[in-house]
């Protein structure tokens, strides 16, 4: 759609809010796994082909992956977020494939937190 | 202090503040100003309740009533039916709170509730890769504002008001920059990213970069806009691959919508960015010769004036900012001024990111409001000092900044309070140090880096710090003689007052501010030949307290050099004719039993047989010297 108004702009931008949204009946669980230089060094890639592989497995359709930037704790690297709907996400921190395994069938699956793996629940502050 | 009856908590997490947290705010003060209650309740902005799926939510207290999924609309009946008749809104009221039993919220812990992220407000949340996305959270919205509802001159207005000062490291005030280039007649103005980020320990401006490339080109069609530029380059590292890769997508993408090339948004506005990569020398981050590199040559400072605003690239007037100053523009223009200042002290408003780094629990990028104390970044925010060892010093700014030591760790984050201490606040690096940094090598290390970098155009930066280096390579080699602080400090006042760039003027700091609060540490290498860290390998001696010694064998296993010997329940000793005083046994040892005495005591150790009484009466009256 190349070539975008002022109108066009507030078009995508709910559009997209929409597409991203989690809701009954449509996606409903999101999964980012953070992937900046520091978390790809630590090994954010075999996270997330764990996390790619079990969703194969399970054949889910409701899940969205997305990958992101810098999550801001280079130290506890890899990270993910896990957002189930009607709950605030939920951070994890130092993770490998088995950890991501384990998330994925209990968090996205069940909606029951790892709270070993967890460190934080909520959003930052961005005021 | 006015008292309130009760308190109104407006949700600021990002998913409350996506879902119009800012609009909801602005409504609940207008009307209760409309009632007349705005001195009986207090409306505050707040960390993340934990409700981010209901958000937008707000908290009344005392009566613990949580909204949620409010719009502006509702708070005229939340006003009229809670705060003046006393019944909640039922329909509006959180009913589950979804809570996640063992897990804390954000606001529990001080690494997250003492930030705020403005620069960083897209960090982890969006697809980097994705336009959409970065539309989808208010994207373009301050670029559309600024092409379409405003002049250049409010533009300026409005940067010059919320007081923003460039995050690059000189701290200049972003709206005079760009009111002095706005003000210059020509036909053709640039517009110029700098995303050199030549700060060893920084990382700020490549996360940014890598996790939310459009905010910069934004940014930079806002600042272009303000001041009559048309074509634009970011200035990238080449070790910075993945923010190269990023940003020349989102450089595609916003062509492919019409938000970069001509006629933007069907304004008549027009803007090309390129991105060029530079070679890595720290001084190309300096802004004269970064566009002497852009232009093809080599980066080399010039005087000033000409000042880039009037003469910059290719001699036209020409605006250059850093990355954080970039993505702190768009929210500037969409929220005002005021909302900006509404952190911040006077004279530094905002937030600003930081790098934290070294000795310290939690690494990694944090952004905080100005004025706030290092002690909380460092203790609260980055969880202290880990493996039990003692703070020693803060280094901000790196090569251009200095070392805090602990005495001055209530100093409030600002440009004016870290410049009295005589660091500055600089790009952002943040570096703790421990008990096991030494002062003195810390200097020549950051010195090492910049007699290597200086670019050699002035006498006094290119010769004065090779010397300086020279000095303080003798003192940490055990040459160090009388006089020689004195005369590090002498040549560090002359490259400052006679070097033409930044980089010569700061390259001293780090000595002077090792020197002022560390100056004990450059006296015993120099009078006692003795490094107390146990860092400089030739002003120190390492050995056993055989009386502390619980022979565990710890360090006996880690030495590399089967320089300690042993047994079980026999205290363990150092041979010191092997030993390479790589203090591998001091940092593993539990018991504080081993330790590091000067230079002298190693041959008084190496000539002495066994267990002689002797040999420790002298021990211990070298060591009682340390204690
Ligand atoms: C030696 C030297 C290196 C510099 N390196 C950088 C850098 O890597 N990134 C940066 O943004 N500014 C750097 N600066 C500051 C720039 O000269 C300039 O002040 C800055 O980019 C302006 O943007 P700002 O006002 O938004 O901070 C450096 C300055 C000096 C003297
Ligand atoms: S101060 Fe140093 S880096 Fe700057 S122009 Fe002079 S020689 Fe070059
Ligand atoms: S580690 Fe410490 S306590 Fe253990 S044997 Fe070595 S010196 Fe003794
Ligand atoms: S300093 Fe290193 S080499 Fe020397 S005794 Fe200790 S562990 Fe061994
Ligand atoms: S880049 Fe991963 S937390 Fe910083
Ligand atoms: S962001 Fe508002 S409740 Fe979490």
């Amino acid at each position: 759609m190349p070539r975008l108004t002022v109108d066009d702009l507030k078009k995508i931008k709910e559009q997209h809010r929409e597409k991203l949204a989690l809701k009954e009946g449509g996606s409903r669980v999101k999964v980012t796994v953070h992937m900046g230089t520091c978390g790809i060094a630590a090994g954010a890639k075999k996270v997330m082909d764990a996390l790619l592989d079990e969703i194969g497995k399970a054949g889910a359709k409701d899940i969205i992956v997305a990958t992101s930037g810098c999550a801001g704790l280079c130290s506890k690297e890899p990270m993910a977020t896990v957002e189930v709907l009607n709950a605030a996400p939920v951070k994890y921190v130092y993770l490998n494939e088995e950890k991501m395994r384990k998330i994925f069938a209990e968090h996205v699956q069940k909606g029951q937190v790892v709270g070993e793996c967890a460190l934080v629940a909520g959003s930052e502050t961005a005021y | 202090m006015d008292t309130f009856r009760t308190s109104v908590m407006v949700c600021g997490g990002t998913g409350c503040v996506a879902g119009g947290t800012l609009k909801i705010k602005k409504a609940l003060d207008e009307e209760l100003r409309r009632k007349g209650l705005e001195k009986e309740i207090n409306v505050l902005l707040t960390g993340c309740l934990g409700f981010c799926a209901q958000g937008p939510v707000i908290a009344v207290h005392p009566d613990e009533i949580f909204y949620q999924r409010l719009t502006a609309e509702d708070i005229p009946v939340i006003v009229e039916d809670h705060f003046v008749k006393g019944r909640p809104v039922e329909r509006l009221v959180c009913k589950e709170p979804a809570r996640e039993q063992t897990v804390p919220l954000m606001k529990d812990i001080p690494f997250y509730n003492l930030q705020v992220l403005r620069a960083l407000r897209n960090k982890g949340m969006i697809d980097a890769e994705n336009i959409d996305e970065y539309i989808a959270r208010d994207g373009y919205q301050a670029a559309a504002k600024a092409l379409t509802e405003m002049t250049s001159a409010q533009i300026v207005d409005e940067m010059k008001r919320s007081g923003l000062r460039g995050r690059g490291g000189a701290g200049f005030p972003t709206g005079l920059k760009w009111e002095f280039c706005a003000k210059v007649k020509d036909d053709q103005k640039y517009i110029l990213c700098n995303g050199d980020e030549g700060d060893p320990g920084a990382f700020m401006d490549r996360s940014i970069m890598e996790a939310d490339p459009h905010v910069v080109l934004e940014g930079m069609l806002i600042g272009a806009k303000a001041i009559g530029a048309s074509k634009g380059y970011i200035y990238v590292r080449a070790e910075y691959p993945l923010a190269v890769h990023r940003l020349q997508l989102a450089i595609d993408q916003a062509k492919e919508y019409g938000l970069l090339g001509e006629n933007i948004l069907g304004t008549g506005f027009n803007l090309d960015i390129e991105i060029y990569q530079g070679a890595g020398a720290f001084v190309c981050g300096e802004e004269t010769a970064l566009m002497r590199s852009l232009e093809g040559k080599r980066g080399m400072p010039r005087p000033r004036p000409p000042f880039p605003a009037v003469k910059g690239l290719w001699d036209k007037p020409t605006v250059l900012n850093n990355v954080e100053t970039y993505a702190n523009i768009p929210p500037i223009i969409l929220n005002g001024a005021d909302w900006y200042r509404s952190l911040g002290t006077e004279k530094s408003s905002g937030t600003k990111v930081f790098a934290l780094s070294g000795a310290i629990s939690n690494i990694g990028l944090i952004e905080v409001p100005m004025g706030i104390p290092l002690r909380k970044i460092i203790y609260e925010i980055g969880g202290g000092v880990p493996n039990k060892r003692k703070f020693k010093a803060v280094q901000l700014g790196g090569p251009s900044g200095g070392c805090i030591p602990e005495h001055l760790l209530d100093t409030p984050v600002t440009y004016e309070d870290i410049m009295q201490t005589g660091a500055i606040v600089g790009s952002g690096g943040m570096v703790v140090m421990n008990d096991l940094n030494c002062m003195v090598s810390v200097a020549k290390f950051f010195l090492e880096f910049t007699a290597e970098e200086s670019c050699g155009k002035c006498p006094p930066c290119r010769i004065g710090t090779t010397v300086m280096l020279d000095i303080l390579t003798n003192i940490t080699e055990g040459r160090g003689k009388a006089g020689d602080i004195e005369l590090l400090q002498d040549m560090a006042q002359d490259i400052i007052s006679t070097s033409l760039c930044g980089l010569g003027q700061t390259a001293p700091n780090p000595v002077l501010t090792t020197i002022r609060y560390f100056r004990d540490e450059y006296e015993s290498h120099i009078n006692e030949g003795w490094c107390r860290t146990g860092v400089c390998k030739d002003l120190c001696t390492f050995y056993i307290d055989e009386e502390k010694c619980k022979a565990c064998g710890a360090c006996k296993r880690v030495c590399p050099q089967d320089a300690v010997s042993g047994e079980k329940k026999v205290p363990h000793r150092i041979d010191q004719a092997r030993c390479i005083q790589c203090r591998s046994c001091y940092e593993v040892c539990k018991f504080d039993s081993v330790k590091i005495g000067p230079r002298s005591m190693r041959e008084l150790l190496k000539g002495l047989p066994g267990q002689d009484a002797l040999r420790d009466r002298q021990i211990r009256t070298l060591a009682g010297k340390e204690e």
